[in-house]
Formats: C-alpha cells, structure tokens, sequence
C-alpha cells in the first residue's frame, strides 16, 4: 500500500458540489478499461469536447492546474455510486488529494485504500481555497498529513479532522486484510458463539 | 438496554471487536457479490493467493453485465471480462453462484430477499450502493467499495466507523396515484442529496407500518441517494410474513426462535437519535426529476425551478447546467413533456407488486407510437410470476417489450443504453449525467407514472388515468 505524508502542490479549483462518481468514471470505462488506464477517462464527459479533443474550458485542461494533485471541490464529492474506479481514475490522473466540505460515504471510504487523502474543511474556508487557488499564478499548497494542516499560497493555514485510524492508515500505508487478519482468533470465535445465538443465520 | 435504536442494537451483535475511534470490526452475515465489483475482488483476492474464510455466507449473482434481450447468446467482452471470472472464482472458491435464466438469478437486491437470505437483523454488505435495499427487511446493509469486498472475503468481516442515528418519522395516509417512491423522492428533494450523510436512517411511523415490504424496499433503496449508506424499516409482522417459507429462510423450530429473536429488534421507546424529522406522507403527490440530481424533483403539478431564485451561486450555476442537459426550461411543467424511452426495472422497482401496478395502467392502452417502453423483471422468479397471472400478456399487449432480469438501462452497464438527447423516463435510482447512457436525459418516477407517459408518450400525471 501506497502511503501519503506531506504534499506540495498545484491546487485546482473544481468549486461544484454533488459530483457524482458517475461523472467521475462513466460506466462503460469503469467496464472495460483496466485499472492501470482508468485515468485516461477521469471525468470523461467534462475533460473532452464531443470530438475527442480537449476541452479548453474544463480548468484540469489548463496550465498549472493540468499538474494538480490537490483538487478543491465542492460539498458531497464522489456520491452515487460505490465504484471503487472513481479513486483509480483521479489517483491514476495523478490527484493524491482532495479538499471539499463533505464527501459521500462510500467514496470517502475508497479513498484510504487507495492511498489518496481526502481532506474535510468548512465550506467558507473551501471557497477561499479555490479562489486562492483559482486567482493565482502559482497555486501551490502544502498538504501535511503529519500536522493535520493545509498551507495555501499567503501562508496561512488550514488545519483539519481526521479520523486516528484512517490518518495512519495512511501515513503506514496499512494494509487492512493484512491488519484484520491478526484478529483471526477472534473472528472465528466470534462465529462460533453466534451460531449458537443465531443459528438460522448459517446454512446447513 | 430500554433506550437502544434498532440501528444499535444489530450493530452491536455484529461486533468482532472495538478498533478505536468508533471504528468496529462487524461480522458479515451476508457478502453479495456481483459482476463488477465483485469479479474484480475476487481477483484481486487470487492474486494475493487469498482464500475466501466464510464462502458458505458469500452469495454471487451477476446482474450489472448481463443482457436482458429475450434469447440473448450471453457471450462477448462484457461476459469474458465480468461474467466469466465470477463464475469460474466463485467455483474455485465454493461460492453459491446462480445462473443465468436458472431460479434464483437476478438483480442482487432483488433476488437476496426473495430467496430469503437476506433476514431481518442481518448484517449485509455489498460493493453496490443500492445494498441499501436490503434495510427494507430490518437488515443492517450497506454498499462498500472494491478493496472493502476483498476484505469481506478474506476476513468475513468489515470496517465500519458507527454513523449516527437519523429518524425519519412518516406519517398519514399516501393518497391515490403516490407511491413509496414517491415518498422517498420527495424527502430528497426537501432535503437534499447530502442530508444522510454520516448518518443510518431508519424509515419509522404509521405510514411505514402500512407499507408493504416491497415498498420498504424501494424506499430503502433509495437512502443513498439521501446522503446516507444505510436505511432500514424495523421488522414487524409483515416482515415475518414477508420472510416465512422462502427457500433459505430458517424453517420450524429455528423459525420461531429466530422470530422470537427479531422481536426484540425495534427501538425502544426512550431511544435517541441524532436527529429526528417529520414527513407529511398524506400531502406527498406524485414526483418526477426534472434535472440531473435525484434532489433536482418536483411533484408532477409544480413547475420546474428557476436558477435565478437559488440561494446560492453554486446551487444557482448547477441548476443552470442541469437544465441545460436536460434541455428543460424554468417555469415550465414537466406535464406534457415528450418521451422517447420508457424503462420500468431495476433494484428500486422492478418487483412483482411494481410490475402489477404500472400493468394495471397500462391495461387495454397502447404505448404511443414515438415511445419505446421496456421491461425488465427484477429477477427470474419474478419475471415466472409475472407470466403466471398474465402481466406479461398486458405489457406486450400494450405495446412494452417483455425483457429479461437484470440492472440494464438504470445504468447501462451491460450496453443496453438510453441514445444521447434522447428523454427516458425511468423508475431507476439516478438521473445523473450520463447515467443511461452519453448524454441521456432520465426523469425518474415511479412504474405507475412511468407507465402512464408510456401509453400518454408524454409526462403525464398518472391520476387522471386512475379510477377516483
């Protein structure tokens, strides 16, 4: 597993909210494409005009942000669908952190297997962000998971929440079967007390 | 234990173990598996030599890639790349598949509840975000991603951080013409699409007890397009009922015990949450989206929303775009609106009781020339039912085409797909951009109203087409 300490970067501004994991990865290329080349569709409908060339309007298209790996985004990013795709495609793409109000739950999950750090701060301080990020010539942000802080452009900084666990997680690179797998004994107690509890739950 | 929820409760008999920081390692009671997230796990789980520790819990059906074409050869890349592995890993694994055109297949939230494994108190995971669905029951479900079904899998067990406890509390009688999708459709869209977030919901009140168990799980299904992984109905008698006799449903004596047990379940009456709610269910009409979120909806008399008048600039450009995909203008009523496509399927309604309703509608009409209306029966067994009291005979009498079970155009990931700027409306779960298909515009309603702009060729308000 990946691991994820300290980040400086460009950070591109993405201010929508609700973007659904459908829009993220479309169906059909989180079909068919293997994970290693799940980037080259990442917000398909958005990156490309109808004739396949690139849509000089979408800011991911654009210089410095085309070298992002921070996006600033709006509140409930990646909800909808579970598909796990929607974090290969961004992390593929080269995002390795995404700063929002608010994640939808399951995304939100998939990230920290993936080794991508999702980041929650308020909404006022999320629109400042990408108007820092959105008005300046070099918008680069520093990212440190070690401090909980986000450093922006005039210095100031942004210190966030996050979970014990998922922070480590991170910062180890766990590998969770690996973890869970500790605990076998206690699994496999666990079951076997509850087929005694409830055995209509096992099939015979 | 006089101040528990029934969320609480059959979290905490699923403990393993406490990881900190209100995580928990749960026990899975059941693992669905399907043909994309579940083939990838699977995969991923072979390559690190990996075996499966409960196979005899774990239960694949493919749904999301399969055809539902009436004599479909079931072959080709789709098949080779999702299908195939599924089958031949589960093999490998002892894992229960059910096969294509056999009983038992279909749509994973369907065929979980009609076979009777999925049982009040259970605790269900899937990598689909409707698993949800399962809550309609009293189960304790939610969707997870790829990497979390590989761990499910390997360890029989998932990580979950306790949400909080959301309430909502219905009540009053649903009037003529609205459905439980209905309902949930229009919480969503007093609330919007984030409101659940971090939160279990349970569905509570007088309105739900009169629902009937395939009504709960419509609007189970529907949770995470609340915001919220989880939704649940505390089991109670229609709930027993409901299970009693299905094939992998306990029988006899374990019957009564685990009867006895599913009691206890309910929340008790000094139970708190987080947050409670109250919905005016007998004030809800019939809904339809008219953007590309499902909080982007209104009842079908109201008038589609004006950007300018939005809060925020945020809400004021998404509503702008939306229309603009849509091809809809503000002020204007969706009655009337043509469709091209009519899909009435999928795990939020393509049960037998969403079958019978939209047949009864369409019953001695024909679907208009310009309209292509499909349907596809939640499952195998459903899809036998349906035949044996003739609903197949009025949908195809109408003019629908009959198809087979599967996900299909909710989602177009098995290539049966909505054409671009063409309009569907769709008793599925999501009107996102592109979701049926590039540049596809769905409005989402329930089979009655979609039935009725079947044999209308239009966005109709299906109670002029009801008896009073």
């Amino acid at each position: 597993m990946v691991t994820f300490h300290r980040l400086v970067s460009v950070a591109a501004p993405l201010l929508r909210a609700n973007v659904d994991t459908d829009l993220i990865i479309p169906m059909d290329r989180y079909l068919m494409a293997a994970r290693e080349q799940m980037h080259h569709y990442a917000f398909e409908t958005l990156r490309f005009l109808p004739d396949g060339t690139d849509n000089p309007d979408f800011i991911l298209n654009q210089p410095p942000y085309d070298k992002a790996e921070i996006l600033i985004t709006g509140a409930n990013f990646g909800c909808g669908s579970s598909r796990e795709s929607a974090v290969w495609a961004l992390y593929g793409w080269g995002i390795r952190c995404i700063i929002a109000p608010s994640f939808g739950n399951i995304f939100y999950n998939n990230c920290f297997q993936n080794g991508l750090l999702p980041v929650v701060l308020p909404e006022p301080s999320v629109t400042t962000l990408a108007q820092l990020a959105g008005g300046n010539a070099s918008p680069v942000f520093d990212v440190d998971l070690t401090r909980q802080v986000v450093t922006v452009t005039d210095g100031a900084e942004y210190g966030f929440e996050i979970d014990p666990k998922r922070r480590i997680q991170l910062l180890e690179g766990l590998d969770d079967i690996g973890v869970t797998l500790n605990q076998l004994a206690a699994i496999k107690r666990h079951r076997r007390e509850d087929e005694i509890k409830r055995p209509w739950i096992y099939l015979k | 234990m006089d101040d528990y929820t029934f969320f609480d409760k059959v979290w905490d008999q699923h403990v393993v173990a406490d990881l900190g920081d209100g995580f928990s390692l749960l026990h899975v009671d059941r693992n669905f598996i399907h043909d994309l997230s579940g083939t990838r796990a699977l995969q991923n789980l072979a390559g690190q030599g990996r075996r499966v520790l409960h196979p005899d819990l774990t239960f694949a059906c493919p749904d999301h890639t399969v055809s539902t074409a009436i004599d479909a050869p079931h072959t080709g890349d789709r098949y080779e790349i999702c299908v195939d592995p599924l089958r031949r890993l589960a093999a490998d694994q002892g894992i229960k598949f059910f096969e294509i055109g056999k009983h038992g297949f279909g749509i994973i939230h369907v065929i979980g509840p009609e076979l009777g494994l999925t049982l009040p108190g259970g605790l269900i995971v899937c990598g689909d975000s409707h698993t949800s669905t399962h809550g309609g029951l009293g189960a304790l479900a939610w969707g997870i991603g790829a990497s979390e079904v590989a761990h499910v899998l390997a360890t029989g067990t998932v990580i979950q951080q306790r949400p909080k406890r959301l309430r909502l509390n219905f009540h009053g009688a649903l009037q003529t013409g609205v459905t439980a999708k209905d309902l949930i459709l229009h919480v969503i869209g007093r609330e919007g699409v984030a409101a659940g977030d971090g939160y279990a919901v349970e569905y509570a009140g007088p309105t739900i007890r009169a629902l009937s168990i395939e009504e709960r799980m419509t609007l189970c299904n529907l949770s995470i397009e609340l915001g919220a992984k989880i939704g649940m109905v505390a089991p109670d008698e229609k709930t027993f009922d409901y299970v009693s006799g299905r094939e992998y449903a306990p029988k006899a004596a374990l019957w009564d015990a685990a009867v006895a047990f599913w009691r206890t379940l309910e929340s008790d009456d000094q139970a708190s949450f987080d947050l409670e709610l109250q919905v005016d269910a007998g004030r809800v009409r019939p809904q339809i989206t008219w953007g590309t979120s499902p909080e982007h909806v209104i009842a079908i008399d109201e008038t589609i929303p004006d950007p300018a008048e939005q809060s925020s600039t945020e809400r004021k450009q998404a509503y702008a775009a939306a229309l603009e995909y849509v091809g809809l203008t503000p002020g204007a009523s969706m009655q009337g609106l043509s469709v091209d496509q009519v899909f009435i399927g999928s795990c939020t309604n393509s049960r037998l009781s969403d079958l019978r309703a939209a047949a009864q509608i369409v019953r001695g009409r024909k679907v208009a020339d310009h309209v292509t209306a499909w349907v596809a029966p939640g499952s195998f067994d459903v899809k036998k039912a349906a035949e044996s009291e003739g609903l197949h005979d009025i949908f195809e009498a109408a003019g629908l085409h009959w198809r087979n079970p599967g996900c299909s155009l909710c989602v177009g990931s098995n290539g049966e797909t909505v054409a671009a700027g063409q309009r569907c409306i769709s008793t599925s779960n999501r009107n996102f951009v592109g979701r049926q298909g590039k540049g596809s515009r769905t409005h989402l309603a329930s089979p009655i109203m979609a039935a009725a702009a079947a044999v209308c060729g239009q966005i109709t308000d299906v109670r002029q087409l009801m008896e009073p």
